[in-house]
């Protein structure tokens, strides 16, 4: 028999996975609620969606290449930033937006601290959250829905933030995505058909997304009013960003604690300041910055939620 | 715990065959957790089947007996499936021991028995924990603090392998007397025997015995690791850094009862096992009585011929079984499985970074955060490595298993194990 055996240390048999597959799966997942952008606010919702999608890809390349690593931009991880920041973006945009937009959350957000697996921040909510400081007039001038020539709005969040929010917006149209807003957030039908995807791989746990939506229900619903327990806690779910965050940011990896407990917590923290910056901060919406806080506070998180080993109390 | 792609389809309707005798056998002086055996014959000296031929050196240890009849031809350094090499004696076969009879004892005779006797008898005969880990089975007979279960480990949940299935199916009986033997030596009433639920044969073999309550476990990996099984039948757990008896029980492979029994009632000592010759490439897949010592490429030529050639040979399973360099290498006493994997299974797989997926959080039977001892350990903090609980991990490989970035996660924390404890 041949002498060159392979010899390597057990286990010698693996999952059939790999981080490509998680990361294209997720990209896919977010498929549906791109589609329903794109019929809400037409065709301008794909253009933004791709440029950041490529200016994403490049700019990840362009590092790789340039720090001699293993090129890994297309494993599918730089996809999901590009389409993450553009569905956080609104649909009407200059082009060029995006692109800066994807190139400093991959590089700021990303490659800077050694790339994937590194992050301290969800990358492409630190690309939304640069925008939002540079260009605050671009990132708060929203399309209507269905109106092809581009009348500008407000989301129903900042019509709530200013007194103006007159005339109530149906839940199933919010529901629907028949609104202001960002161009992937809006569709909540489509957002959950995608989040059942990945709870049904098991890539995503239910542990972040139930705390963090319960959460902010459960505050709207009690100081979302002037009475307590008055709040219009379904307006605040189906509106703004928090189920796109809830599923699809809030749940990055990289930057989310590593236990049950600790997600527990995590999402019970993103729901808390989503809810507290909607009814009492500057802004009318808040997943974004409640997300990236709460990265912040993931080591801390994880230092004191180890799971219970075994024979120890 | 984790399901796992089983794969006992190959092998577990495998009636146990014998394996031809083999010519040759090595018999390595440590087969067991504890001190190397000194020899007790020299080159050139004729010995019979059965004749001890290495002795205790300490009280762990156990000694070695001859596997087949013939003479030494020498005491050598040889290629060890644990330990990578090993000295070992070498015997050459005369080829007529296959009709020795060890001295069978009648019922009468064996309800004599004390305590005592029976474990005396158990070390005379070698016998170490036959599951893997080859603790020398005398000294958990002789607890030293009364315990009130006995546990019987007859789950197998690693993949491919059948040698525990095909014994309890067709051992019945005699398992159960062998089983009764132990619990009269630790003075135990209360005796489970925890078998997957894959197993439906011996499930049912096995609840016709009056006296063993049988406990059906899920078939999931690691069912059948020591801390596991007892949570899973008794809903304890053992504390940390503590051993069964802790808690007042002790648990027994299926395999080392099997030869506890042989060596009560037959007065035969430890020489031969079965073992799981598997894998896609083998031809013939089989569940063999192997003599200890016999060279693995005598197994694999009698599965033969193979359907291509193997790039890893593995003894033990899929899971925790180790890699072999050579095909000379012996079976010995906790060899249960001989797996052969084709190129493609065999590949080296490279590793990405960590993306903190915490699927090996979630995968890990003792609760441990694998990628963060990982990420120590890469690091070489020992200390924090410690603190994150590296001396709990009971080396089971799931980590490794589901780890989309395929890291080494359980190389690394072994390394710190080793580390931590220096």
């Amino acid at each position: 028999m041949k002498n060159n055996l392979i010899v390597s240390g057990s286990p010698h048999i693996h999952k059939e996975e790999s981080i490509s597959r998680i990361m294209w799966t997720v990209a896919a997942s977010l498929v549906p609620a791109g589609i329903a952008g794109v019929i809400i606010f037409g065709l301008d919702a794909l253009w933004v969606t791709l440029v950041a999608v490529i200016a994403a890809v490049l700019t990840e390349l362009v590092f790789e290449i340039w720090g001699k690593k293993k090129i890994t931009a297309l494993d599918g991880s730089a996809v999901i930033t590009g389409i993450i920041l553009a569905f956080n973006l609104p649909p009407n945009v200059p082009l060029w937006l995006p692109i800066v937009g994807a190139v400093f959350s991959i590089a700021i957000g990303k490659q800077v601290f050694g790339g994937i697996g590194q992050n301290i921040f969800n990358p492409a909510l630190v690309g939304r959250v640069f925008l939002m400081a540079s260009w605050p007039k671009y990132m708060t001038t929203f399309a209507k829905p269905f109106s092809c020539d581009a009348v500008t709005g407000a989301t129903p969040l900042a019509l709530l933030k200013e007194g103006k929010l007159l005339e109530h917006i149906s839940y199933l149209d919010l529901f629907l995505g028949k609104r202001g807003g960002c161009i992937g957030e809006v569709c909540i039908l489509a957002l959950l058909v995608g989040a059942a995807i990945l709870l049904i791989r098991g890539y995503i746990t239910w542990h972040i997304p139930a705390t963090y939506i319960f959460t902010t229900a459960a505050f709207t619903y009690i100081f979302g009013a002037p009475q307590l327990f008055g709040g219009d806690w379904l307006f605040h779910i189906l509106s703004g960003g928090l189920i796109l965050g809830a599923f699809f940011m809030a749940t990055d990896y990289v930057a989310t604690p590593l236990t049950a407990r600790g997600q527990l917590i995590f999402g019970v923290g993103c729901g808390l300041l989503t809810a507290i910056i909607r009814l009492w901060g500057g802004y009318p919406e808040g997943a974004s910055y409640a997300i990236l806080m709460m990265n912040a506070a993931t080591p801390f998180i994880d230092r004191y939620t180890k799971n219970r080993i075994y024979g120890t109390r | 715990m984790v399901r796992l792609v089983e794969n006992k389809h190959y092998s577990e309707n495998k009636a146990i065959e014998k394996l031809p005798l083999p010519q040759k056998v090595y018999l390595p002086l440590i087969q067991h957790l504890g001190k190397i055996c000194n020899p007790e014959v020299k080159t050139g000296d004729t010995v019979r089947l059965g004749q001890r031929i290495a002795g205790v050196a300490s009280h762990v240890s156990a000694p070695i007996h001859a596997s087949i009849s013939g003479r030494v031809t020498a005491i050598q350094d040889w290629p060890h499936p644990v330990l990578g090499r090993a000295k070992a004696v070498v015997i050459e076969g005369d080829g007529r021991d296959d009709h020795f009879l060890f001295g069978l004892k009648g019922q009468q005779e064996i309800d004599k028995l004390t305590a005592q006797d029976i474990r005396k008898i158990v070390l005379d005969a070698g016998i170490v924990g036959m599951g893997g880990a080859s603790f020398p089975t005398h000294i958990k007979l002789n607890p030293p603090q009364p315990v009130d279960v006995l546990i019987i480990n007859g789950a197998e949940c690693e993949p491919y392998l059948t040698a525990d299935a095909r014994l309890m199916v067709e051992k019945t009986a005699e398992i159960s007397l062998g089983i009764t033997l132990v619990a009269r030596c630790l003075g135990v009433q209360k005796i489970y025997i925890g078998i997957e639920e894959n197993k439906p044969e011996a499930i049912k073999a096995f609840s016709k015995i009056s006296g063993i309550q049988v406990k059906v476990l899920k078939s999931e990996y690691p069912q059948g690791g020591e801390k596991q099984l007892i949570q899973n039948i008794l809903g304890r757990q053992i504390p940390r850094a503590k051993l069964p008896f802790d808690i007042g029980v002790v648990v027994q492979n299926v395999a080392t009862i099997y030869a506890i029994y042989e060596a009560v009632y037959k007065g035969k000592p430890l020489i031969e096992r079965i073992v799981t010759v598997t894998g896609s490439c083998v031809q013939n897949p089989k569940n063999l009585l192997v003599r200890l010592g016999a060279p693995i490429k005598n197994l694999i030529e009698f599965c033969g011929p193979l359907k291509e050639e193997p790039a890893k040979i593995i003894i033990g399973g899929p899971m925790m079984g180790i890699a072999q360099y050579a095909d000379e290498v012996p079976i010995i006493k906790s060899s249960g499985g001989l797996l052969l994997m084709n190129k493609k299974e065999a590949r080296v797989l490279e590793e990405d970074p960590c993306i903190r997926c915490a699927a090996c959080v979630r995968g890990c039977p003792v609760g441990l955060e694998p990628c963060q001892i990982n990420l120590a350990s890469e690091k070489t903090l020992w200390s924090l490595a410690r603190e994150y609980g590296a001396l709990d991990c009971i080396e089971c490989g799931i980590c490794n298993f589901v780890c989309p970035a395929k890291r080494r996660l359980l190389q690394t924390i072994k390394r710190a194990k080793l580390e931590v404890t220096k």
